[in-house]
């Protein structure tokens, strides 16, 4: 056994706590197996047999690297405490381990894939912790924050309960808006057959509305022939993907998608989000048994380079502040967006350091995987265990760090404030709505 | 004892070598239809990535972790060749088969013999010293290195004619066997495995993700 370096204190969590009280030791043994012999097959085998535990994959982990290389924090070190244990045990074992497994998993763990970059046999390391989300969620040990998003998603189809009146209340609040600056704004609902079907997460109407306000503005200016549904499946994030839930997972994927076929749209463009486009792209449709999601989907990273580059939208004025970026896993790791975020970055701003590791190398913003989403109870554990991002961002010296992904934005926002870097965050819209031309027929007088 | 040790030992050894080996495969493509894993694997992507990680320091944490990567390539590929091209073994089989290949010189073979054994000190070392390994280091850990190692050890024992000569060879015959009957059983499987998983998050990370994995 390696030396613990620090203690790992025991945080409170009412979703985690309650369910230590229920629990039985037959119960999670039934699941577990369940799980294992359902669920899994070649590679969660073939990962088990072919690991070394040779601890090369350490270095990958911003949890590790940040808690002062703690091996509790590595990631074959995570599944040693969870999945290793499990099989010892042949899923003998009590609540209260069930709860350490969760709170590894659910909240050490920002499955961002980084580690499968180090380990020199590629084995998914973030999958084995997924299984064992599996177990905690089927179990019914998901942290209470968690868990409230993903039974939003099984009840409203969003994840944060907009109820459908507010959603439609809320884009003709920001069409208003945005009318004001370019009178002909218009957020079309429920237009058949458009170009694009522009679908964002229920954080946005929720409480970052004036995102959408950006798009329509956007939209407007580049002339593109879109639509927003005014019913269920406007909201393409996904909570249940992170804790577990994997039928509510693939609901809120169909009800996506089914969505953009209904109303026979072109393709899915989706907002700045990382974990939506994971879900909506990977694995929501691994799951519902698609081999490529029905509709093409774009992330907005890709939908403005189009723009900038084909011409549609014209930059006015480069943005002066020095800024950086954050590469989200699930769009630079997960789909290669790296170099065309660097293009639209260079095309926007005037001043722009690139951080250092970067593009698939990123490390993770520390929020993502449903991490931000366990609550503030894991707050602190959370960005402690993000210390590399603090030196990352802080090197760069960069006053703004562009995020083109939710989790990072928040994640990056709290690693900003906690160590006081003295920088902020933006989304790409942001700079776009900054620095695009507004074509003077289109302005207000 | 001898007489079995390089008789029915080497036959039983190999043929639950190579039939243990051919059952992985098929166990591993049964379980890779019901994971819904073959629709995604890709040959380009999937050999891009293993390229990246047979060439020495093509990937980032080769580079980063210099020291590991010398050692394991050197480790790994006398471990595999020496027993293939060693005289002794060319000539056993020449005796039996009357089947020959080239073979490497005594002083090369000697060195590589080293090397192995050198190579699993190493790790021997990195596992106890590495607070990271050590953490997930089990009792296993030990006794696979035990197991890979044993046949260079009591091979270079006895060639150094170190102890009773007779009683060396016999073991390292005996250890021989055990390594091979091993592979396919225990996690020195990674022989077999490790071109699939790296081809599998190859084609992931390639034809899937649009992203390098190395």
């Amino acid at each position: 056994m390696g030396v613990p370096a620090i203690e790992i204190p025991t945080v409170s969590d009412p979703g985690l706590d309650e369910a230590v009280k229920t629990l039985t030791t037959e119960r999670i043994q039934e699941v577990i197996n369940r799980i294992i012999s359902k669920e899994t097959a070649a590679r969660f085998r073939t990962y088990l047999n072919t690991c070394v535990h040779c601890g090369l994959c350490s270095d990958a982990c911003h949890w590790f690297l940040s808690n002062d290389r703690d091996p509790r924090f590595s990631p074959v070190g995570k599944v040693k405490q969870t999945l290793w244990e499990i099989l010892k045990k042949k899923g003998r074992v009590d609540p209260y381990f069930l709860r350490e497994c969760s709170r590894i998993a659910h909240t050490e763990c920002n499955v961002c894939r980084r580690c499968s970059m180090y380990c020199p046999f590629g084995i998914d390391i973030a999958y084995l912790l997924l299984v064992i989300r599996r177990i905690c969620s089927e179990c019914g040990m998901v942290p209470q924050f968690l868990q409230d998003t993903v039974n939003s998603h099984a009840v409203t189809l969003n994840q944060m309960w907009v109820k459908q009146d507010e959603w439609i209340d809320t884009l003709q609040w920001q069409e208003e808006e945005m009318r004001s600056e370019v009178p002909t704004v218009r957020i079309p609902l429920d237009k058949e057959g458009a170009d694009v079907f522009y679908s964002v997460i229920a954080p946005e109407p929720k409480i970052l509305a004036q995102l959408i306000g950006n798009m329509a503005l956007i939209m407007t200016v580049a002339g593109v022939d879109w639509t927003m549904p005014s019913f269920d499946g406007w909201d393409n994030s996904n909570m249940a993907m992170y804790s577990g839930d994997f039928e509510v997972m693939g609901r809120v994927e169909r009800a996506h998608h089914e969505a953009a076929l209904k109303l026979r749209a072109k393709r899915i463009v989706m907002g700045e989000c990382g974990h939506a486009f994971r879900g909506a792209v990977y694995d929501g449709p691994r799951w519902l048994g698609w081999r490529e999601p029905p509709v093409p989907v774009i992330h907005a990273v890709d939908f403005y380079h189009e723009l900038i580059f084909s011409g549609k939208i014209k930059i006015a004025r480069k943005f002066e502040e020095p800024v950086t970026v954050q590469d989200p896993c699930n769009i630079v790791r997960g789909r290669g967006l790296g170099q065309k975020l660097r293009e639209i970055i260079q095309a926007t701003c005037a001043d722009f350091t690139p951080p250092e590791p970067a593009f698939e190398h990123n490390y993770c913003c520390g929020a993502g995987g449903g991490v931000i989403n366990c609550g503030p109870p894991w707050k602190t554990s959370r960005v402690t265990g993000n210390r590399v991002k603090a030196e990352q961002l802080a090197a760069t010296k960069a006053h703004i760090v562009i995020t083109p992904c939710h989790n990072c934005h928040s994640g990056i926002e709290d690693v900003i404030s906690v160590y006081k870097l003295g920088q902020h965050v933006k989304f790409f819209s942001e700079i776009l709505v900054d620095v695009m031309e507004i074509p003077d027929e289109l302005k207000a007088d | 004892m001898y007489e079995f040790a390089s008789g029915p030992l080497v036959w039983i050894a190999f043929i639950v070598f190579l039939g243990g080996m051919t059952f992985q495969i098929v166990r591993m493509v049964q379980m890779a239809k019901k994971d819904k894993v073959i629709p995604y694997m890709s040959l380009k992507y999937g050999l891009r990535s293993l390229l990246h990680w047979v060439v020495p320091f093509a990937s980032k944490n080769m580079r980063v972790r210099y020291e590991v990567t010398i050692v394991t390539f050197a480790f790994h590929l006398c471990l595999v060749l020496l027993p293939i091209f060693l005289t002794a073994h060319v000539a056993m089989f020449a005796f039996a088969w009357g089947a020959r290949w080239a073979t490497v010189s005594e002083n090369l073979a000697t060195f590589m013999t080293v090397l192995v054994i050198l190579g699993g000190l190493f790790f021997l070392v990195r596992r106890l010293m590495l607070p990271e390994v050590r953490f997930v280091t089990s009792a296993s850990d030990y006794l696979l290195l035990a197991i890979a190692a044993a046949p260079f050890v009591t091979g270079f024992a006895a060639h150094q004619q170190w102890f009773h000569y007779e009683t060396m060879v016999l073991v390292h015959m005996i250890s021989g066997a055990v390594m091979l009957m091993a592979i396919p059983f225990t996690r020195l499987s990674h022989m077999l495995f490790f071109p699939f998983t790296r081809a599998y998050m190859g084609s992931e990370f390639g034809a899937v993700r649009n992203a390098k994995d190395w």
